[in-house]
């Protein structure tokens, strides 16, 4: 007997929309033995991770607070991977954009400034973010160097930029020492939406985002030279599509949603820059972008979702002991089986009995 | 079915190799259809039929490649089966393919000595190399590396290489597709000499005329189906094409008044270094063609044509921009679309990848070239409507056939696709229409539908340039030919005096003034 993995004719546009909740099931199979192994109890550490942090208020806002970094990120991704662009760098131009956005917070500290602060803050992160994409970009397109590569290490040199500056120039005079800035002023904050929740304007804007992606991607003629570059680079060429103009753009808008992310993240539910900021936002928005299938109503969804694995790890670590790592082996578990089960939308599994020994009666 | 080889001819009783009732499915496709076929030795069997008709896949089912569903493979009476092409080539079955599985990069012996099961010593294999190419007239330089080599001379390493195991039985597939008419008579009589020394060929072809003189047997495949197995000598080209296509193919009609206008598309001395090691280097191309005329430009494969498309088009720029002229504009310099606004519109040789994005849908590759002009792009946002009135009209025009309104471009036969490409930018209205291989593939109703196209487009005002390797279709279309050799081009022949014979003395790269003598003492 023999598996064969066989080409399909069309793309199977079923197998497009399951395949990812394919990958969900086989990932809570593999969490469940692990559980299994760890001598913790599955089915309670599963309802820890995925069902309790759905049942309380408190809970469901802090979904919404953490998917909202990962879904701007990861829409900005998307555009990336569908030109075949592989920034993998978001996480360097979330803090680029926090540090950037940040530096107008500290400059007005306590000096009444107006209301025009946290727009500019804004502003100034998603520039950050799309100049700190663009180092990358710009490499691959006069140089050809792996965007890969520089956009990844480009992440380290961020985070050290943004470890100096709070351990020196911005760190509070009255933080006992620690490495953080004062806490920013209330016209440098992100405004909440629910009196006393964490609910924040970031969430309206996350979604704002996710529309306009969807009208890029669908409707627009750059959407379309965005999905032929990556789709069909040739065809793309002789379509008129400059390849080196739009892998420039989506380095761009990709780093200017990552910064905005970054400094909305600051300005908003942490409320002063730190070590820190993020766990990892830019590199889990890559599950996300992928898991939504590059789609922006996909990444919508994927990106609750994995907000709701960060909730329920740090249930888990409260309530069961589960150390918070396992969240990450759950993430990367998850980013393996989606990009296996996507073989699946352009290949059929079949089985073959027995090698043809006579040449008749196979099927 | 008509059986007109008398088994007399036969010096044994057995036929070397048989397929009995041979069935392959793929899915709820029928590929071949209870296939039956006798290969005697001392024969050459040619093998007809239109592209999906199933000739590769009867082929590559006795060469081992494809497992049949059902019906059964005789070896010299004895039934057979193969795992794979080793198992081919141990009873004694060469192929040669028709695209070549070469190594740009290696020498020809190294080439041959990696499609070699046996142990000999790479010393071994170099030198009966040498030998076996020139006692059949094939010479080779086995320490010369492939890509310095012309496509005639890499089919001979093919060649050689499946000559070197000494085969009883020989599949090659669409042998002369690449060559010279010349270089195709030289083949012949290779072929001839190896049905001489008792082996048995199995030609695969659809150039009739060619079978009529060379092939003793002929079948014919239609829809994965037997149609006959009759003698080609016996038939006309015609009746051949009929069993082939099943009905008249239609013929291509060219307007009877053509008004040759004003010059619409000029190349002033071209001159382009090649972006990749392996292309070739364009040299001082010039041709001016004007509107209502069709120019030729024939060819061996990789002699330039694909830096001329990508020069003329705009893929590729020219530093100066007074090389390419469209409509009375320099354009060298300009990007595909700017050109395309000047008018003019492209065909590329490869449809998938190339002329469209293949898992896109033809509206998404209706807009790939249209977006330039019309109603496609409002304001940055695109029109879906247009584009798929786009669809419709070229699917109505030229009789698209597909399985629903707007599918995947991979999804469309050969024929269908080419037909959309070519009427994608029929419809846009050129008045430039740069197309290469037009009908490369295409099963002879398309190519048919294509070719009278491009007559009406010429007809209608526009010039037409027209890059083929095959020369009877530039005869039929063309009012002048040009040759396309190293990387320049020949002054352009009008069609009268362009005879196949000439034609491929200059493809060979004779000068024309070389030609006109051959011709005259020819004469």
């Amino acid at each position: 007997m023999q598996l064969v993995l066989e080409k399909r004719a069309e793309r199977s546009k079923t197998v497009a929309l399951i395949s990812p909740l394919i990958a969900i099931g086989l990932t809570i199979v593999t969490m469940t033995i692990l559980f299994a192994v760890m001598g913790k109890n599955p089915i309670l550490a599963l309802y820890v991770y995925f069902i309790a942090p759905l049942a309380d208020g408190y809970s469901l806002q802090e979904i919404a607070v953490k998917a909202t970094p990962l879904v701007m990120i990861a829409i900005g991704l998307s555009l990336c991977y569908l030109a075949n662009a592989w920034n993998i760098g978001a996480e360097g131009q979330f803090l680029m954009g926090a540090v950037a956005g940040s530096w107008i917070a500290v400059k007005t500290q306590g000096i009444e400034a107006g209301h025009w602060v946290l727009p500019a803050m804004l502003l100034l992160g998603a520039i950050a973010g799309a100049l700190y994409a663009l180092i990358p970009a710009i490499c691959k397109v006069k140089f050809g160097a792996s965007e890969i590569l520089t956009s990844l290490m480009l992440v380290y040199v961020a985070d050290l930029l943004l470890d100096y500056l709070v351990r020196g120039p911005w760190r509070d005079p009255q933080g006992f020492n620690f490495p953080t800035t004062a806490e920013f002023d209330p016209v440098a904050t992100v405004p909440t939406l629910i009196e006393g929740g964490r609910l924040h304007l970031g969430s309206i804007l996350a979604l704002i985002v996710v529309a306009a992606g969807a009208v890029l991607l669908g409707k627009t003629i750059k959407g379309f030279e965005i999905r032929v570059v990556g789709a069909a680079p040739r065809a793309a060429r002789f379509g008129g599509f400059n390849a080196n103009q739009l892998i420039l753009l989506t380095f761009a808008i990709s780093g200017a949603l990552s910064g905005l992310a970054g400094i909305i993240e600051v300005a908003g539910p942490v409320g002063h820059l730190q070590p820190g900021i993020s766990p990892g936002y830019g590199f889990t928005a890559i599950i996300v972008a992928f898991l939504g299938r590059l789609n922006p109503v996909g990444i919508l969804i994927a990106g609750l979702f994995l907000a709701l694995t960060f909730i329920g790890g740090e249930q888990a670590q409260i309530a069961m002991k589960i150390p918070l790592d396992v969240t990450k082996v759950f993430q990367g578990v998850l980013l393996f089986y989606v990009l296996a089960c996507d073989s699946l939308i352009l290949y059929r599994f079949r089985i073959i009995f027995s090698a043809p020994q006579v040449a008749r009666g196979t099927h | 079915m008509r059986n007109t080889t008398s088994a007399g001819q036969h010096t044994s009783a057995t036929p070397l190799l048989q397929t009995v009732a041979l069935t392959k499915r793929y899915g709820t496709f029928l590929a071949n259809d209870k296939i039956d076929l006798d290969i005697w030795p001392r024969q050459i069997h040619a093998l007809l039929g239109e592209n999906g008709a199933g000739k590769s896949t009867l082929v590559k089912t006795i060469y081992g490649l494809v497992q049949p569903s059902e019906g059964e493979l005789r070896w010299e009476g004895r039934n057979m089966v193969l795992s794979g092409p080793s198992q081919a080539r141990a009873r004694g079955i060469g192929m040669v393919f028709q695209h070549f599985s070469l190594f740009d990069n290696l020498t020809v012996a190294e080439n041959v000595a990696l499609g070699l099961d046996g142990k000999e010593s790479f010393k071994e294999i170099s030198a009966r190399l040498e030998r076996v190419s020139h006692s059949y007239g094939l010479p080779l330089d086995p320490k010369r590396e492939v890509w310095q080599l012309s496509v005639g001379e890499r089919q001979r390493i093919e060649i050689v290489r499946a000559l070197m195991q000494d085969p009883k039985f020989l599949i090659l597939d669409e042998p002369t597709a690449v060559l010279t008419p010349q270089e195709a008579d030289q083949l012949f009589v290779v072929l001839e000499r190896l049905k001489s020394e008792g082996r048995a060929i199995l030609y695969i072809s659809h150039k009739l005329e060619e079978v009529k003189r060379l092939c003793d047997t002929a079948t014919i495949l239609r829809n994965g189906k037997k149609v006959a197995t009759c003698n080609p000598k016996a038939e006309t080209a015609a009746s051949l094409a009929r069993m082939m296509v099943g009905a008249e193919i239609k013929e291509v009609k060219p307007a009877a008044t053509r008004e040759i206008t004003v010059p619409r598309l000029a190349i002033v001395d071209l001159n382009l270094e090649p972006d990749d090691p392996h292309g070739v280097h364009l040299k001082g191309i010039s041709l001016e063609l004007r509107g209502g005329e069709i120019l030729g430009i024939a060819g061996v494969a990789g002699n330039g044509q694909d830096e001329l498309f990508a020069a003329l088009s705009g893929e590729r720029l020219a530093k100066d921009p007074g090389t390419v002229v469209i409509e009375g504009i320099a354009a060298g310099h300009l990007s595909i679309s700017r050109r395309r606004k000047l008018g003019a519109a492209f065909v590329p040789e490869e449809r998938l990848g190339h002329g469209t994005a293949p898992r896109m849908r033809l509206s998404e590759n209706a807009l790939l070239t249209g977006h330039v002009a019309g109603n496609m792009v409002l304001h940055g946002f695109v029109n879906t409507a247009a584009t798929l009135n786009a669809v419709d009209r070229t699917t109505k025009t030229f009789d698209v056939r597909k399985a629903k309104r707007d599918p995947e471009a991979a999804s469309l036969s050969g024929g269908n696709l080419q037909k959309f490409i070519v009427g994608r930018e029929i419809l846009r209205n050129p008045a430039v229409l740069v197309v290469n291989q037009p009908t490369w593939g295409v099963d002879a109703g398309a190519a048919a539908v294509i070719r009278q196209a491009l007559l009406d487009l010429a007809a209608g005002g526009a010039a037409v340039l027209v890059t083929s390797q095959d020369i009877d279709e530039l005869i039929e279309i063309s009012d002048r030919i040009a040759v396309m050799f190293h990387g320049r081009l020949s002054e352009p022949l009008p069609t009268a005096e362009a005879s196949r014979e000439k034609l491929g003395l200059l493809m060979g790269g004779s000068s024309l003034e070389a030609t006109e003598q051959a011709h005259a003492a020819g004469t």
